[in-house]
């Protein structure tokens, strides 16, 4: 079973730290990649750009809309993802519960769906 | 046996074993399906297929083996028609082979139980919380959604969609069929022990006894506290909850007088209360007591020991109850205890003392639409001789009361002053 972990966090906050935070912050990201690689749950994970750099596409009869900034502006932004593999959604939560993210951030679960 | 006979004994036997192990198959099936939904769906088709088989072939030496059997294959033909895929595949393949080793559970073997774990799942924090309770129902006890709904006093095509969706939650997010481990398990036994206590709040807020439905509930409820402290025996809470709805299930006939009019718990005839519940409760939060750890259900139900003490004692040490809901109160930080605690305050120490405790409480805005509240103030202020605000506040408790039994007791009250 597949998991998808979508970390949010506050992009402002992130930007504010101190350099000497930031890279606490990188470096106990890379240590919880390293652990899920090693568990073999590990499927994929990026970080991704800020949302000043996202662009939404919508296609509306025929005619391509192309907007500058994220789908929904929200107080906490998508900042990365995991695809985790876990046997069930207790093990799914307890590898978000150890994401670096859910400390300064929340992280939705959510269920690969499956063809 | 004449075919009508055959016909009865069938639907007879048919009911018992749905009574009786309902939700015993519904867990088995559901564990191996990871689906409480295609559980009760293939076991539906197992009775509805008993209904017409028994009465020809005869009722089954083991009724619950065989509809096992036929709702396994029936499962297998869902799985085959409704998925694709890897999954498809293990599930087919782990039912075939259930299937195929001849029901070694058919033959001698007792089915196991995996109520618990069913009960697990169904109150697991992935679940909306209103709905656990509702989803225990249904599936451990086999509820259908119009009587959960009436009981919850929630329109049943609500309560049945969000029945639906907590299940399409369990079966698409993997939630685990388990009973959780130690480490985890003061956190998960929670909002089990909760749904539980919610079911039965919902039977008991029927005092007069009037509605059926509702006094299923109450029972029904029991019975699940009693499956949790029986399978498990070391958790002083789940002692403690079953304890606190036996010393509630003791006092039922003594809630009201023969007039059908509203007694008060202070006021009852202790000679109306069931001394074997009693007893029963008494040992149970004496073996939790033992196991060391205090918790919220342990510290409600030794308020009621407290209370029902009456009936050796002929008196009711205020006291006691005043330190109890105090732990309670330090415990939860509940509004509502809040107010308890204020009331046996003012029984052990006067009523200035317990009003001062109520204003302290009422900077909960909640408490303003609270009835216990505004009677409770109602009360205090009357014994201390502030007629008119004991009136006020009588008068605002009437407007938000729902029972009229309880009504006309605090008319009653508020003519008294």
């Amino acid at each position: 079973m597949k998991y998808m972990l979508l970390i949010y966090g506050n992009e402002r906050e992130w930007q504010g730290l101190p350099q000497s935070e930031t890279g606490q912050r990188m470096a106990a990201y890379r240590a919880y990649s390293e652990a899920l690689t090693k568990a073999g749950a590990l499927v994929a994970g990026d970080r991704l750009q800020h949302t000043h750099t996202a662009t939404t596409v919508r296609v509306e009869g025929g005619k391509t809309q192309v907007l500058n900034g994220p789908y929904a502006e929200t107080r906490e932004q998508l900042g990365g993802y995991y695809i985790v593999e876990a046997a069930d959604l207790d093990a799914a939560l307890s590898w978000a519960a150890r994401c670096p993210g859910a400390s300064h951030g929340a992280i939705e679960v959510r269920p690969i769906w499956t063809m | 046996m004449t075919g009508q006979e055959g016909d009865r004994s069938a639907r007879d036997a048919a009911e018992q074993a749905a009574r009786q192990s309902y939700g015993k198959l519904v867990a088995f099936l559901a564990q191996r399906l990871r689906d409480v939904a295609a559980a009760e769906d293939a076991l539906s088709d197992a009775f509805a297929a008993a209904l017409t088989d028994w009465p020809r072939q005869g009722v089954p030496d083991r009724p619950e083996a065989w509809l096992l059997t036929v709702a396994r294959r029936k499962a297998i033909d869902t799985v085959r028609r409704r998925r694709s895929g890897e999954q498809a595949v293990d599930q087919l393949r782990l039912l075939a082979e259930e299937l195929a080793e001849g029901g070694a559970e058919a033959g001698d073997a007792e089915i196991p139980d995996h109520r618990l774990a069913l009960i697990f799942a169904c109150a697991h924090p992935a679940i909306d919380e209103r709905i656990r309770a509702p989803l225990i129902l249904q599936s451990v006890l086999g509820f259908d959604a119009a009587t959960i709904a009436s009981a919850f006093l929630v329109a049943p095509t609500a309560m049945a969609q969000r029945l639906v969706r907590a299940k399409a939650k369990i079966r698409e997010a993997h939630i685990p069929f388990r009973v959780p481990d130690r480490a985890e398990m003061h956190e998960r036994l929670e909002p089990v022990l909760d749904a539980i206590y919610a079911a039965f709040s919902e039977g008991w807020s029927d005092p007069a006894g009037t509605e059926t439905r509702r006094r299923n509930l109450a029972d029904e409820a029991i019975w699940l506290g009693r499956l949790a402290a029986e399978l498990l025996p070391d958790e002083p809470e789940a002692l403690g909850l079953l304890a606190l709805m036996l010393f509630a299930e003791a006092r039922r006939c003594a809630r009201r007088n023969e007039a059908g009019e509203y007694m008060p718990l202070a006021e009852q005839d202790s000679g109306l209360w069931d001394a074997r519940l009693i007893d029963e409760a008494e040992t149970l939060l004496l073996r939790a007591s033992r196991l060391g750890a205090v918790g919220r259900y342990q510290l409600e139900a030794a308020v009621q020991s407290a209370h029902v003490a009456r009936r050796l004692t002929g008196a009711t040490d205020w006291a006691a109850i005043a330190r109890l809901y105090g732990a309670l109160l330090a415990l939860t930080g509940s509004p509502v205890v809040a107010i308890n605690h204020a009331v046996a305050t003012a029984e052990a120490k006067g009523p200035a003392a317990g009003l001062a405790l109520l204003e302290a409480a009422a900077a909960d805005a909640r408490l303003k639409e609270y009835q216990p509240y505004w009677a409770a103030r109602a009360e205090l202020l009357a014994r201390m001789g502030e007629a008119a605000g004991a009136a006020e506040a009588y008068e605002l408790a009437i407007g938000l009361e729902s029972d009229p039994a309880v009504r006309r007791f605090l008319q009653q009250r508020r003519a008294a002053l």
